[in-house]
């Protein structure tokens, strides 16, 4: 985990400034501007109606399908606008994966859950199909678990096994950065213990965005921590200084459970 | 009130009584050697015996709220810092449990009237005083506290002094006065006490720890 001590290496991967998201009349987020580091964690938290999923969402695209939806100021990858720098937005999901708060395997097999997003992109030979399949069941820590039953319905595996599953499904199209929309809400401890330890395993090659409720997840798991309040950023920094002297009173009141 | 609220008063509370003890005996040890007479040395050593108590179990609570609770912010700071400032409180017991018992044994007097309970009265308005930043929140009552560190170490280092000049020109004197060097050392040591208490508060009022200033700017201190 990063520590006040040791100052920040990493590149910055997403950028946002001013941003505001409409829905409707209803402004959703408003005027946000916050950095979020290459293979770093940086984890989002607030009370629910906060704006965080919204947030996540808006870094791949995927509101877009709904025309209510207006989304100003700047958001960039790598410096290149994602709304207006001509990103393909096929493209732009294929860097930009996601893994939602239910696990939402395809009722298809384990292997053809994973070869999908490859196949999409048009990789046919069977024998890099394979690969593909294992190098990201690998990733996601599922490999010895379900090598032996790739021909299996997703639908049949433990919750925790079908998260890392859909973890896997994202990671089989090669991703720069991975949201995390609340991924261990569903499961059990044990299966939580299990992502999070890919979590810190996955950040050497990718930057890792989650929303989460669960305020020890994102101390133990994340370098950063920002707090949303009403589709504001109230604070952001380093974890460790987050959970130990927040510079806002908000803040702080949300962390000690006395918010409102 | 929450569960978890209702056991942070109560450790603060728990502080207070451990403070207030600890400031009962400071009094009695005061009066103790004023009179170098065994009489309050009983009540000092019961004392020492609820102060000891009131270690073990408010220790459990630190240790109950940081697993059941996982604490945050404000909450996290002031039972880490609690976990410090027991055993500073409870430190400051057995100093004076050190002096108490060496009471009887320094007649007659080696030292001018008054000396030895203006260290005693200069170290216990420390300890009131770094207690009373805990209690009221005040980051500079402890900042003073810290300071005022310096004129009791000044003090100590006088009457070492006087007492060495003591020893040189009264061998008959020489016992007395060594006891008397180790009573000074148990005063001088319950204002580091109260010093380290005030650093404790600090940290929990500011979040940055307020120790070992020399260092920083180095990476203990960002």
């Amino acid at each position: 985990m990063l520590s006040p001590q040791t100052p920040e290496t990493k590149p910055v991967k997403l950028s946002v400034r001013n941003m505001d998201f409409r829905y409707g009349e209803k402004k959703v987020l408003d005027g946000l501007s916050l950095d979020i580091h290459a293979e770093r964690v940086t984890a989002i938290i607030g009370p629910s109606g906060c704006g965080k999923s919204t947030f996540l969402k808006c870094f791949n695209r995927i509101h877009e399908v709904s025309s209510a939806v207006k989304v100003s100021g700047d958001m960039q990858i790598d410096g290149v606008d994602i709304y207006r720098g001509g990103i393909d937005e096929v493209d732009l999901r294929r860097r930009v994966g996601m893994v939602f708060q239910k696990p939402n395997p395809f009722p298809k097999s384990i292997y053809e859950n994973v070869a999908f997003g490859p196949r999409l992109f048009g990789v046919k030979d069977r024998a890099t199909l394979d690969g593909i399949v294992e190098d990201a069941l690998r990733k996601s820590a599922l490999w010895d678990e379900v090598k032996d039953r790739l021909k299996e319905s997703a639908t049949g595996m433990s919750g925790g096994q079908q998260q890392r599953l859909c973890i896997a499904r994202a990671l089989a199209v090669n991703p720069e950065v991975l949201l995390m929309d609340e991924p261990c809400s569903a499961l059990d401890p044990i299966a939580t213990a299990k992502i999070e330890e890919l979590i810190g395993e996955l950040k050497e090659n990718l930057t890792i965005v989650i929303v989460t409720h669960n305020m020890q997840q994102a101390a133990r798991v994340s370098d950063y921590t920002a707090f949303f309040w009403l589709g504001k950023l109230i604070e952001m920094d380093l974890t460790e200084r987050i959970f130990t002297t927040p510079r806002e009173r908000m803040t702080e009141d949300y962390l000690t459970g006395r918010f409102g | 009130m929450r569960h978890f609220d209702t056991e942070l008063k109560n450790l603060r509370d728990g502080i207070m009584a451990m403070a207030g003890i600890a400031e009962d005996m400071i009094e009695l040890t005061i009066q103790t050697l004023a009179e170098r007479s065994s009489a309050k040395a009983d009540r000092v050593n019961e004392l020492d015996r609820q102060l000891d108590e009131w270690e073990l179990k408010l220790d459990q609570l630190c240790v109950d709220l940081l697993a059941l609770h996982s604490p945050a912010a404000t909450d996290l700071r002031l039972i880490a810092s609690s976990l410090k400032i027991i055993p500073e409180l409870e430190r400051i017991g057995d100093h004076c449990c050190n002096i108490a018992r060496r009471a009887p044994i320094v007649n007659p007097p080696v030292l001018p009237e008054g000396r030895l309970e203006r260290l005693g009265q200069e170290t216990r308005g420390m300890v009131r005083r770094a207690v009373d930043a805990f209690v009221g929140h005040d980051a500079a009552l402890a900042r003073a506290v810290i300071q005022s560190d310096d004129s009791v170490d000044e003090l100590y280092g006088q009457i070492y002094r006087e007492l060495l000049r003591v020893m040189l020109a009264d061998p008959l004197a020489i016992e007395r006065a060594s006891h008397l060097i180790l009573v000074i050392k148990n005063w001088e040591r319950i204002a580091d006490q109260a010093t380290n208490i005030a650093e404790e508060v600090l940290y929990i009022l500011e979040g940055r720890s307020a120790k070992h200033p020399y260092l920083r700017g180095n990476a203990a201190e960002q």
